[in-house]
């Protein structure tokens, strides 16, 4: 049974959430739900073409429709010097397009008007001639001397973006050449979309009578928002006021700063009455940043008996037409260097090239920390091909090379170092929960009566909780994270991050760590998060950064106003501050128990009766800046049986065992996992943004870009260890991506399982039914 | 020359959480605008623009009905009920506390129509198991929770209210 808000030492229990309420009401407070006085309504018009020459538009009929009130065009924005803003990956992006268009679906002109629907109609009346021009869909094709290059605006007449390398090439080369045992295996993850279930939106609010800019928008990251739009605009920092409102749903779609936020503050500023724009899911899926797109090929080398002895991978990633990828500034392919993942790799090299193509712009981190869910991926999908190459056991192969529990900190060849993990006992509780061998056997008995089953293991590692300061930024912001805190003096608190959780629960969980180092409990402690007036500064809720970030300031603040409450426990408990003791709920002097104070007591005393020379007031900031990264990682296994009829795949089982260290709130964590695991599901699965040559986007709307519903959702059975890391202060890793991260390679490695005795190694995702019964078909496997 | 100007209005009645409400709307305005813009009650929402989501569901005279694919005057005269209407002299519904004990909702954007299609569910069969629970919300997506803990607390309000008579 979950806990209510009131238990007290909540750290660690299952307290049943406190945004809850205002949600199960219907009194959540979204983007599309803000209404304010004299609100105008933004529309845009879109290019139906993925590639072409915009010869003339003309907007005169658009102000024939009753409301329109303006209407906005690259031209217009260029006079401003605002036709292109910069992407958070050092590119530039095109806000309302000038000369070409380089995507189906790019902003062409906004309209705004005194109703939604006259602003569609007026939409809809501006006529634009263009001139169709060949679009490049396939990023191999884009690098080749035939293919148009794209981006006019660089200098360099091609359409190579960037080119990325880490590790050693010439003795991951020589390792591979002296290697008796050599696979190789090209991967690929093709374009997905995040698609929270609310679009993105925001509602630009400009008030000449002071010059201040309140924006209220879907952002993950609201004090880069503010500070981006500062450079964007010309607008002085202070005079914006980002209001990340109630947000559904991220999942990294709402990191970047897209072109109708641009067009919705200009429109403000120039009409001087608040412009609300909000999505349609069409726009939401084809024109907001997407995921993934990445062509990898990799060769593992080992020796006879299975010991790996070098990694090497080489991808080539479709960034769209521009890269707005939402990395730190110095990983244009994120923290794809983890591809070594959970193995003792002595020599590894990767490289990306990435590459422009008329398709949206990306990429952003998918429920991953960066590229982090395309080398697990990787790493986990060809770590199967060995284990059959050498005719082992996939899960004997993992044990041969895994970092073990003593190797700890771990330097890997691409320059991470590992923070803990008991790889081991993670595999062994997964293996027990579902019973491996006994599953092994049944499955032998079932496939002599001809049944297609299989058993898919990934014992997959993380990177997240980016990051330490002398090696991430995004634009130069460091990526440190931030907490305030304030007791007030009836015991009670509020404390403000710089974060922004988007349903991971932080006024709960955040509430929770406060409490449990200040001896209150979580109904004590006001969470308050998407205030960039009131919040301190902080990069925001994505790639599982909050609580390895913001949880670490969040923790040490409290810790901060502990040490001040200490000095006045002294006071009122006529003691020197060395001889108070703290046993996490009341302060009492030492070897006299029964004299004690508790925390309530000690902010009255703030307020009210300080010791001599003190400071009045019992609050404190902090910004931390991790020491490292944190490494969550988790052992999954899935079942799977294959229909011979259809190539319908069934999951007949998964159990999902993650470790990312300290706890905060269990139930929290496991819906965490429920919620990522569905997601590498519909990754594995469902999920597709795919293009035919002409550059039509197949997947605009939810009717074919398919998300798991609930009844194809396979039931999870979930487990955990616990091992801490070593350097958080509260020792937790951050959990919400892992199961997103690891869990595409379980359900592949399951497929190809059931389909390995008939010499299939390797299938492209997403496994479509039609797709696996092409291949049923091939090997004379289908019934009839 | 086509009509540029806004359609004519006509007046719309309907009965709304026991409510008797009545407002103009365009013929074309669909339900879920008129609920959220007109009515004021934005607890219905809107994520998709072709029926896939659920996140706009309501009962109209009882049934579960996507308010994003009928249009407002088709409403008129009947009865609508909202999230907004489940909770009576302060009491939570049932399905409402359930969800919320069972952490059935994380960032709460698809609990609304959740709750609607549920609640409907939970009035027409007094048996039901995991798989009637998944079949019945089949048309409302979550994106979060991966549907285990809206399936569990579909279940829990279900034995709760039948102890509660």
């Amino acid at each position: 049974m979950n806990l209510d808000a009131t238990e007290t030492q909540p750290l660690g229990k299952a307290i049943k959430r406190k945004e809850d309420p205002r949600f199960i009401r219907g009194q959540g407070r979204y983007l599309d739900d803000i209404v304010l006085p004299k609100m105008l309504y933004m529309a845009m018009v879109r290019s139906p073409y993925a590639h072409a020459r915009i010869k003339s538009i003309r907007v005169e009929d658009a102000y024939l429709v009753e409301g329109v009130k303006a209407v906005l065009t690259g031209e217009d924005l260029a006079s401003m010097n605002l036709a292109w803003m910069p992407t958070l990956a050092g590119d530039q992006q095109m806000v309302l397009a000038t000369g070409k268009v380089l995507l189906q679906y790019q902003e062409v002109a906004a309209i705004v008007a005194e109703t939604r629907e006259s602003a569609e109609d007026a939409a809809s009346k501006v006529q634009v001639e263009y001139e169709p021009l060949t679009p490049v869909m396939d990023p191999f094709f884009a690098l080749s001397a035939e293919a148009p290059v794209l981006r006019e605006d660089r200098e360099q007449k091609n359409n190579h973006i960037f080119h990325w390398e880490v590790g050693d090439h010439e003795e991951t080369d020589a390792a591979l050449a002296a290697s008796a045992i050599v696979v190789k295996e090209q991967i690929r993850m093709p374009r997905v979309h995040p698609a929270p279930l609310e679009p993105c939106g925001c509602v630009a609010d400009y008030q000449k009578s002071t010059g201040k800019l309140i924006w209220y928008v879907t952002s993950q990251a609201p004090h880069a928002h503010r500070t981006v739009l500062s450079m964007v605009s010309g607008l002085p920092e202070h005079m914006i006021h980002v209001i990340s409102p109630d947000i559904g749903g991220g999942f990294g779609n709402k990191v970047p700063v897209y072109p109708g936020y641009v067009c919705a503050v200009v429109m403000s500023m120039q009409l001087g009455r608040p412009v609300k724009w909000v999505e349609t899911r069409t726009e939401n899926v084809a024109t907001t940043n997407f995921a993934r797109d990445y062509h990898m090929t990799a060769e593992i080398g080992a020796t006879e008996d299975g010991r790996v002895t070098a990694l090497k991978v080489s991808t080539i990633a479709d960034h769209g037409a521009f890269d707005a990828a939402a990395d730190p500034s110095k990983f244009p392919a994120g923290l794809f260097s983890i591809v070594t993942g959970s193995y003792r790799f002595p020599v590894a090299f990767a490289e990306v090239d990435g590459v422009y193509t008329n398709k949206a712009p990306g990429g952003v981190a998918y429920r991953c920390s960066f590229r982090v869910t395309e080398a697990s991926f990787l790493i986990e999908r060809v770590m199967n091909t060995l284990a059959y190459r050498l005719n082992l056991d996939p899960v004997e192969l993992r044990r041969r090379n895994f970092i073990g529990v003593d190797d700890f900190p771990y330097q890997s060849p691409l320059g991470w170092t590992y923070d803990s993990g008991d790889y081991e006992k993670t595999l062994n509780t997964a293996l027990d929960m579902i019973d491996y061998r006994g599953l092994r056997s049944e499955q032998q008995k079932r496939r002599e009566q001809g049944e297609l089953v299989g058993i898919g293991v990934s014992t997959f590692t993380e990177i997240v909780g980016a990051g330490p300061s002398h090696t991430f930024d995004i634009l130069g912001i460091k990526m440190f994270d931030s907490c305030e805190i304030r007791i007030h003096p009836t015991g009670k608190a509020i404390a403000r991050l710089g974060a922004r959780h988007q349903g991971q629960g932080h006024e709960t969980t955040f509430a929770q760590l406060i409490a449990q180092e200040l001896g209150l409990s979580a109904a004590d402690v006001l969470i308050e998060e998407g205030d960039t007036d009131t919040a301190p500064y902080g990069l925001g809720t994505y790639a599982s950064r909050s609580t390895p970030t913001a949880g670490g300031a969040a923790a040490l603040a409290a810790r901060r106003v502990r040490n001040k409450a200490q000095q006045i426990a002294a006071h009122l408990l006529e003691v020197s501050p060395e001889d108070v003791q703290w046993d996490g709920s009341r302060f009492s002097a030492k070897g006299l128990s029964s004299r004690n104070v508790s925390m309530a007591d000690v902010a009255l005393a703030a307020y009210t009766n300080l010791p001599k020379g003190m400071e009045p007031g019992l609050e404190a900031t902090y910004y931390y800046d991790p020491p490292n990264l944190t490494f969550p990682n988790g052992a999954y296994i899935a079942v799977v049986s294959i229909d011979r009829e259809t190539g319908q795949v069934h999951v007949e089982r998964f159990v999902a065992v993650d470790d990312c260290g300290t706890v905060i709130n269990p139930m929290v964590v496991d819906g965490q996992i429920h919620g990522g695991l569905t997601e590498g599901f519909g990754i594995a699965f469902m999920q597709e943004i795919a293009f035919d040559a002409d550059g039509n986007n197949l997947a605009p709307n939810f009717m074919d870009y398919l998300v798991p519903t609930a009844v194809e959702t396979p039931r999870w059975e979930t487990g955990r260890t616990v091992t801490p890391s070593p350097h958080h202060p509260i020792g937790a890793k951050g959990v919400g991506e892992s199961p997103n991260v690891g869990s595409p390679a379980a359900f592949v490695n399951a497929v190809v399982d059931a389909l390995s005795p008939y010499g299939v190694t390797n299938l492209e995702i997403p496994l479509f039914p039609w797709k696996i019964w092409e291949v049923l078909k091939q090997h004379g496997l289908t019934e009839s | 020359m086509e009509q540029t100007v806004a359609n004519d209005r006509i007046m719309v009645h309907v009965t709304i959480n026991g409510e008797s409400r009545q407002a103009l709307a365009e013929p074309r305005t669909l339900l879920a605008y008129f609920i959220r813009d007109t009515l004021g009650l934005t607890g219905t929402h809107v994520g998709c623009d072709t029926t896939s989501c659920g996140a706009c569901t309501v009962l109209l005279d009882g049934i579960p009905v996507k308010s994003c694919t009928i249009l407002a005057v088709q409403a008129a005269g009947h009865e609508i009920e909202t999230v907004e209407g489940l909770e009576h002299n302060g009491q939570l519904h049932p399905l409402q506390q359930a969800f919320w004990d069972n952490h059935g909702l994380q960032c709460g954007f698809c609990t609304p129509g959740m709750l609607m299609t549920t609640t409907a569910l939970l009035r027409s069969q007094d048996d039901v198991n995991d798989d009637d629970v998944r079949r019945a919300i089949s048309g409302n997506l979550c994106r979060c929770t991966g549907y285990v803990n809206i399936v569990k607390a579909v279940l829990e309000a279900k034995s709760r209210m039948r102890e509660g008579g």
